[in-house]
């Protein structure tokens, strides 16, 4: 599904990711772990389409295209999802018509028909049972004034909605109490089936307890640098990133 | 105020002003301004950024009073916005044309200025205060003037609908007087439409009196064609617990500038100027308002909010005073700008003169791009890029259309700004 070669990109000139490599197919949960500032957000904002990140070397392809030509809103039609790990407040634009105008634009791409607006309102009320999000956060201007975890359930709540093949969670459980952490997991994984496939980004170990990974990999310094089963993850709780950086420091060129 | 004399464009008027018989007091006080201290020169303060003589120099090449030009019913419908059932009064290349207006004259008197000759005239809008002022009252031909009774509180609004075509001549002069007696309700809306795309110059004064306890809307579009230049003088004396507010929208036009001001002359007054500049192509707008605090216990909001692409011009510049007399004044200002395209240009100015120690006073202006952090949230969720921008387009914009006390205007206006910023979907 997803397949990503040898990918270095930049900001502003400074190298950020330096050679990643990851296979994902349908189905799969990959967990993406690493220490501050090693790329993983950098990672996820180059696969969803951000202009500033330029790619020097590489391929990704996503279902069998070159996702890197594709504008940032035919990712999305096509299926690639991020939920970012800091959502933006977008004042003066109401949830609901923004969501609206999201879901259609993305079924017009798909070949489906826009959906009216009882159609769409029905499927909203459906589909904010699955994260429990509160219908008086939506009637509001989109993530303004929205505390983190309140905006962290609106990210999985527009997921749900826009029925991505690939999805990106951002440390989608950070700033999350012990409840919506539950909630939002069981989210995510009401919406797995084996044709979808998720790339978690997360620091701990706790929500891999929720979504159970396949893979879990570890990016330091823009590279991946240790890839393993869940296993590594609580063996990454427990010992800290220390020697994976000497691993890593020590075999780096 | 001193005015730099810019002699070529006050002498090209000059050369073809008509003597009038009626307000002879008036008109010989503009002339005299204008013989002395003339339209206002490149180095004049208050018309900084607005090089309006050379403007006209270079636009108009016939400076005499455009005539009357012929107005059908099936013209105007087409400017008459969903859903209004209001009172029409249509001008005619600046003056009253009886033939396509309806004026029911509930709850109020209308009148020409010549027919009922109001001492009224000119007290509001003085002379000295402006260039074009003194302009006007030396170039109207004749106004209107309109008297809402005490205490009527007129329902629909009243709607202006300005015709303006350059014919022989491409001066326009309207002139408005309007009088709102104590207690008294009513909200006006206004719009200029151009019937070819060939220049003129319009130069329009209104003068209005908010009466004690008054609440009065006025709502004006401004949608005109892209060789027009226009200088509206608009001025506002309140009077005791009066409210006015005014709505001013800019879309199209050569050259647009707004003097508005707004007098609080008494306690309990509250006073609100929102603006918003949508602008492209060449167009210039300059908006100059002015706030004066006189007397205690007032109130005084405004927002200007613009969005500037190609090589636009806008111009912000707010006045507010606040006399040693108006203590407890509240006085909040604000203007915003998003600017498209790097050949986009602001200029924004708030000047604040307070004289009284127990006020409450803030102003802010910002000017920035689109945010883009912004733009591509949306455009990750599936909204393509220019929808996208539309969207957060009319979100900035949207805000300032809010103040539009009729429902269908609103939505007429929101209608065209919405086509404008592309967030029409
Ligand atoms: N505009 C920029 N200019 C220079 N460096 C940048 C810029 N933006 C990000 N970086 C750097 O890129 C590196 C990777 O950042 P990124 O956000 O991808 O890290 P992360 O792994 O997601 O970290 P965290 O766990 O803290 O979320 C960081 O060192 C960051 O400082
Ligand atoms: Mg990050």
């Amino acid at each position: 599904m997803l397949s990503i070669k040898n990918l270095h990109a930049s900001i502003e000139g400074t190298p950020i990711l330096r050679g990643i490599n990851l296979e994902v197919k349908p189905g799969e949960v990959h967990a993406i772990m690493g220490p501050n500032g090693s790329g993983k957000s950098t990672l996820a904002s180059v696969l969803a389409g951000r202009e500033e990140y330029e790619v020097t070397e590489g391929e990704v392809i996503f279902m069998g295209k070159n996702l890197l030509e594709l504008s940032p809103e035919d990712r999305a039609r096509e299926g690639v999802f991020l939920a970012f790990q800091y959502p933006v407040e977008i004042p003066g634009v109401s949830s609901t018509n923004f969501l609206r105008t999201a879901v259609n634009q993305v079924r017009e791409y798909r070949g489906l028909e826009a959906l009216d607006a009882v159609k769409f309102l029905s499927i909203m009320k459906e589909k904010m049972k699955l994260v429990e999000i509160d219908q008086k956060l939506l009637s509001r201007s989109l993530n303004e004034g929205f505390s983190g975890g309140e905006k962290k359930r609106n990210e999985i709540f527009q997921m749900a909605m826009l029925e991505p093949s690939l999805s990106i969670l951002d440390e989608t459980d950070s700033g999350l109490d012990i409840d919506a952490l539950r909630i939002v997991s069981n989210g995510v994984n009401q919406l797995r089936s084996p044709e979808k496939a998720t790339i978690v980004v997360t620091h701990y170990q706790r929500l891999l307890d929720y979504i159970v990974p396949d893979f879990v990999h570890v990016l330091y310094n823009g590279r991946i640098v240790k890839s393993g089963t869940k296993e590594l993850a609580m063996e990454l709780e427990e010992k800290g990133y220390d020697w994976i950086k000497e691993e890593a420091d020590s075999t780096a060129v | 105020m001193t005015v730099i004399k810019s002699n070529k464009s006050t002498d090209l008027f000059l050369d073809h002003v008509v003597s009038h018989t009626d307000f002879s007091a008036l008109r010989a006080k503009g002339l005299e301004f204008l013989k002395e201290k003339g339209l206002p020169a490149l180095k004049e303060e208050e018309y900084k950024f607005t090089a309006i003589s050379k403007k006209l120099e270079q636009s108009i090449s016939r400076f005499s009073t455009a005539e009357n030009i012929p107005l059908t019913q099936e013209q105007i419908k087409p400017h008459i916005f969903e859903g209004f059932n209001g009172d029409l009064v249509v001008f005619n290349n600046g003056v009253f044309d009886p033939s396509v207006s309806s004026v029911s004259k509930k709850g109020y008197t209308f009148e020409t200025l010549s027919e009922n000759q109001p001492e009224l005239l000119g007290k509001i809008a003085k002379t000295e205060k402006d260039p074009f002022v003194a302009l006007n009252n030396v170039f109207f031909e004749d106004g209107i003037y309109i008297k809402v009774g005490k205490n009527q509180k007129i329902e629909q609004p009243i709607l202006f609908l300005y015709f303006n075509q350059a014919n022989k001549g491409e001066v326009i002069t309207p002139r408005l007087l309007i009088e709102i007696e104590d207690g008294a309700e009513v909200k006006f809306l206004e719009n200029t439409i151009s019937l070819d795309e060939e220049s003129y110059f319009s130069n329009p004064v209104t003068e209005i009196k908010v009466g004690q306890n008054a609440h009065v809307h006025y709502c004006r579009f401004q949608n005109e064609n892209r060789k027009s230049i226009s200088v509206n003088n608009f001025e506002v004396d309140i009077h005791k617990d009066a409210t006015f507010t005014s709505v001013v929208i800019s879309m199209a036009g050569d050259l647009v500038r707004n003097n508005l001001s707004l007098n609080l002359l008494d306690t309990g007054c509250e006073g609100n100027m929102y603006g918003l500049y949508l602008l492209n192509g060449k167009t210039h707008v300059d908006n100059h308002t002015n706030v004066d605090h006189t007397k205690p216990h007032c109130q005084s909001n405004e927002l200007y909010k613009g969005v500037l692409a190609d090589s636009s011009r806008g111009i912000f510049n707010g006045k507010i005073f606040v006399r040693q007399d108006a203590q407890k004044t509240n006085a909040f200002q604000q203007n915003n700008n998003i600017l498209l395209s790097e050949d986009a240009i602001v200029n924004t100015k708030p000047q604040l003169e307070i004289w009284a120690d127990d006020v409450k006073c803030s102003h802010g202006c910002t000017t920035g791009q689109l945010d883009e952090e912004a733009l591509f949230y949306l455009q990750a969720r599936g909204i393509g890029k220019e929808n996208a921008k539309g969207l957060l387009l009319f979100a900035f914009a949207g805000e300032v259309l809010e103040y539009i006390a009729v429902d269908s205007f609103k939505d007429y206006c929101l209608h065209l700004v919405q086509e404008r910023l592309g967030s029409n979907f």
